[in-house]
């Protein structure tokens, strides 16, 4: 409690501060003013009244000129808000700071408690906590998050588990619903209960709220314990897609328990009503996608506001898909997925890195924020603790799960190539976690007049599944993975060996099922490829870049990685071009290495080094293989990198380097280098280390490169400034080293 | 099953063929439909362009076709067929044709041998800088320049060339892939 000491203790004092200011700060105003006025007494303002009225007559007054001033309704909104956002990021880095803690106890663990102490603060000097209402969640809060999400959604480990994910998303949300639903409402007829007045609709009503697995509190505690891709993924994408059974199943109990009967014609309805819903989410999201590909064909010469395009396109994609009552999720998803490959073929570099950095900083704020007022919305909220229901629900919750992630993995398993094991069930079992969702959905219910706090009694046993699946399962899934050793995630360099033999296999594969007259996943597949290359891409991606193969893209961004790689270390004085001005793409690429000792080179040649490669580029398409939100760097140097290639490598780019630095290079502002540096998620360089080392030659090298310049700041540039070759380099790796 | 069983009888040395590709019978009698229905003139072999006319569009499609037959063979028979197919089969860990636990390491190296030789067509052994030149020029096609692929092939030869000999051998093809699923991508569901 060290550290949250002081921070409760600095909450409560700012509340206090609020509250006083509030109170006082208008009549304060007038205090000053009338204070100072004795010229002409007026009998009715002997008093200083502490009340907000206007006095009625303060015109005769001649008010001396305020020098200080206090107007805090002007201003309360916005600082209310900010003074929330801050509280909650320094407590976010307040968890950081103390390791042991943040080990152990996931980080949303950690902003729940002290949601929890805020509002119990709140409460104690009674005044109204700002209360997570269902507005604020669905439409501030959540989108941020989803749209991360999506856009960085390894779309490969996706679509090849879609069924998986798809089966255990729909059919197991509703399982988990009808069961918990009837459960419930057998044991609500249960004397001791005594809950008997609570209808069976209204029983699945919350066991449908309460069926769903929650993305953001998965995504919280996941990527903190790194497993492997495919329990990620299928842990999370069940998280994203059961929204749309939710949506359907919540409105359809919400609509029935109103009605008086409910028809066969009704439950047909409703099964009609769910691939409306999802589908039409579906297609709301790829009609803005598109259109914002379409858009960001035409953004070359306005990059300020290409991000702009791809957030406000997205968050439209949300909102119209919430107004027909669609899946505002996947909605957002769809969006993003289907614009992605697009738009990073168009925008540039830039622009690339600042959509990235503001959708991780809007996600993990309203990760935060959103945790944080669980815990002050549970102080808050009204509750109605009824023992025997909220322990059934809990236990309903958890066996539900079990016996749905086990049943339809038997059913599944006849279906894949890659059986999931018993640990890999008990991980999707164990990861089911609730969270916000079903809180704000519970919030939603309507109170019913005569009821005995029907809503309070659904609301405190949500709460308390939530609690126990974030806290309980959410602490001990960490030691759990590493007790039962399961495999955690790899992290893998791009190697052009993988991506040429990988193709290769989609052909070979592609190709065995055509001979054995199957059409299986790699034919369709193949088929999907086909036409997006002969008519997508020509619409949506501007300029040449429409028609490079995606195994050209892939080996000029790890050309480029490397020579940016080798710019930055400032290895050699005269440094290769990554590409020839006059031919673009002939030039050979060696590997260079950085070494450890990183020898000087001068800001300006540096300058024009980069503007030579970006001017060069072609641009590239990345392949993100990811699953950890929060991590975007990674630091070359850490890697064991050959001392042999690298020499070799060197030699070669020197010579090309002196060649090319004597032609003059053209210089087109072509936006075509980037996501150089992206590591978006984890790739580690780990070059093996089996060569023998050579003698050098380079050393002679070594010492010619030396140039005098500041060094000192070159050196320091970490990773990050790679990612932004843009024409101001000093200042920007200076920005960027200061994030 | 018994009904496939005795229909089994049809199917050229399918007691065989069981036994030794761990195919379920109607996997063996759905196959031989296939065959049935690529072989035109019903002579019950093969020939290269009856499997290149479903390959047409595949741009390693020659290359398939050949590992399909044996070198020096002009056609291919039913046995040989399904035995180029087992390759993909998934592996199944808990499945015992004959009590034999089959071995993913086994299975796995199978594969990666299959997809080894489709590189290797003059068999020595070795994937050299040429054949790798001509695997990429037969998958990237006419989009890309001849030092574009040069660079590649070079790339990709000291990635993976580790005992330096310019020619990536059989271990290294294997190391190079150690990351990827081969079991997974391998594999091709054979519908019943």
């Amino acid at each position: 409690m060290a550290v949250l000491g002081p921070g409760s203790a600095s909450l409560r004092f700012g509340s206090v501060l609020l509250i006083v200011l509030i109170l006082c700060g208008s009549s304060w105003t007038r205090d000053v003013l009338t204070g100072r006025n004795d010229t002409r007494p007026e009998p009715n303002r002997e008093h200083h009244d502490q009340d907000q009225d206007h006095a009625p007559n303060a015109t005769k007054h001649k008010k001396a000129f305020p020098v200080l001033e206090l107007n805090y309704d002007y201003v309360r909104m916005p600082f209310e808000i900010s003074l929330w956002i801050l509280l909650a990021l320094l407590m976010k880095l307040g968890f950081h700071i103390i390791p042991r803690v943040s080990h152990i106890v996931p980080e949303s663990c950690l902003l729940i408690f002290v949601g929890l102490l805020v509002g119990g603060a709140i409460k104690a000097i009674q005044e109204k906590a700002p209360v997570m209402d269902t507005k604020l969640f669905f439409l501030y809060l959540l989108p941020p998050i989803i749209l991360d999400a999506g856009y960085f959604l390894p779309i490969r480990a996706f679509t090849e588990n879609m069924g998986t994910i798809l089966v255990f998303a729909v059919v197991g949300t509703l399982w988990n619903a009808f069961f918990i639903g009837g459960m419930m409402f057998a044991v609500c007829q249960i004397e001791a209960a005594a809950a008997a007045h609570v209808s069976l609709l209204s029983c699945l009503l919350f066991g449908s709220i309460i069926s769903a697995v929650d993305p953001v509190a998965v995504l919280a505690v996941f990527e903190e314990i790194h497993i492997n891709e495919l329990l990620h993924i299928l842990v999370f994408g069940e998280s994203l897609l059961n929204d749309a059974v939710t949506v359907v199943l919540y409105h359809l109990f919400e609509e029935f328990s109103h009605a008086e009967t409910v028809t066969v014609g009704d439950a047909f309805l409703g099964v009609v009503s769910f691939f409306v819903v999802s589908l039409g989410g579906i297609l709301a999201g790829v009609i803005y996608g598109v259109l914002g590909a379409f858009t960001s064909r035409f953004t070359s010469h306005s990059r300020v506001i290409e991000p702009l395009f791809v957030f406000l396109y997205s968050y439209m994609a949300y909102l119209s898909a919430e107004v027909f009552h669609l899946s505002g999720i996947m909605s957002l998803i769809a969006c993003g997925v289907v614009m992605r490959p697009y738009v990073e073929a168009n925008i540039s570099h830039k622009s690339y890195t600042t959509i990235k950095y503001f959708l991780k900083m809007w996600s993990s704020v309203s990760e935060t924020l959103i945790f944080i007022f669980l815990g002050v919305s549970t102080v808050e909220g009204p509750h109605n603790w009824n023992w025997i229901f909220v322990i059934f629900t809990l236990i309903f919750a958890l066996l539900s799960r079990v016996l749905g992630v086990v049943g339809l993995t038997f059913i599944i398993n006849k279906f894949r190539i890659v059986k999931l094991t018993k640990k890999d069930q008990f991980i999707v079992a164990y990861g089911g976690l609730r969270g916000a969702i079903a809180f704000s959905l519970g919030y939603l219910i309507h109170e019913d007049g005569d009821s005995k706090n029907t809503r309070g009694m659904f609301l405190t046993a949500i709460i308390t599944v939530i609690f126990f699946t974030v806290f309980v399962q959410g602490m001990t899934i960490r030691p759990l993975v590493e007790l039962l050793a399961v495999k955690k995630k790899k992290e893998s360099k791009p190697s052009i060996n993988e991506e040429i033999h990988t193709q290769f296999l989609d052909h070979l594969l592609t190709g065995i099922e055509d001979v054995c007259g199957h059409y299986g996943h790699h034919h369709w597949k193949d088929k999907l490829n086909r036409f997006n290359k002969t008519y997508v891409k020509k619409w949506l991606i501007a300029g040449e870049r429409s028609s490079e193969p995606q195994l050209i893209s892939f080996y000029n961004k790890m050309e480029m990685k490397q020579a940016m790689m080798l710019v930055e270390s400032g290895s050699a004085a005269k440094l290769p071009s990554v590409m020839a001005a006059a031919d673009q793409n002939a030039e050979q690429q060696r590997e260079p290495k950085p070494e450890r000792m990183i020898p000087k080179i001068s800001k300006t040649r540096e300058a024009e080094i980069r503007r030579i490669l970006r001017a060069n580029l072609q641009n590239t398409r990345q392949r993100l293989r990811s699953y950890n939100r929060h991590d975007l760097f990674m630091d070359p140097f850490e890697d064991n990198m050959s001392e042999v290639r690298f020499r070799r490598q060197r030699v070669e780019m020197e010579r090309r380097m002196s060649h090319y630095l004597t032609v003059p290079a053209k210089r087109q502002e072509t936006p075509s280098v980037r996501k150089v540096w992206f590591e978006p998620e984890h790739k580690v360089y780990t070059y093996d280390e089996n060569e023998s080392a050579r003698p050098s030659d380079s050393a002679a090298l070594l010492d010619e490169s030396n140039r005098s310049a500041d060094g000192q700041s070159e050196r320091q540039k970490p990773t990050r400034c790679l990612s932004d070759p843009g024409p101001n380099e000093d200042e920007e790796g200076s920005s960027f080293r200061s994030s | 099953m018994g009904s496939s069983r005795s229909s089994l009888s049809r199917v050229p040395d399918g007691q065989q063929l069981l036994q030794e590709t761990g195919f379920s019978a109607a996997h063996l009698l759905r196959l031989h439909q296939r065959f049935q229905f690529l072989d035109k003139d019903s002579r019950g072999s093969l020939r290269s362009e009856d499997l290149e006319a479903a390959l047409s569009e595949n741009p390693i499609g020659v290359r398939i076709v050949g590992a399909f037959f044996q070198p020096g063979q002009e056609t291919v028979d039913f046995p040989s067929f399904v035995r180029v197919l087992a390759h993909f089969r998934p592996t199944e860990k808990n499945r015992t044709r004959d009590g034999v636990q089959p071995d993913p390491a086994d299975s796995r190296n199978r594969k990666l041998k299959f997809a080894f030789q489709l590189y290797d067509r003059d068999r020595d052994g070795k994937i050299s800088r040429t054949e790798l030149l001509q695997v990429l020029r037969e998958m990237l096609g006419l989009q890309v320049t001849e030092e574009q692929l040069q660079s590649i092939a070079e790339r990709a030869i000291q990635e993976a060339d580790l005992d330096r000999d310019d020619a990536i051998c059989f271990d290294e093809f294997r190391k190079s892939l150690e990351k990827v699923n081969i079991d997974h991508k391998m594999s091709v569901r054979f519908l019943e």
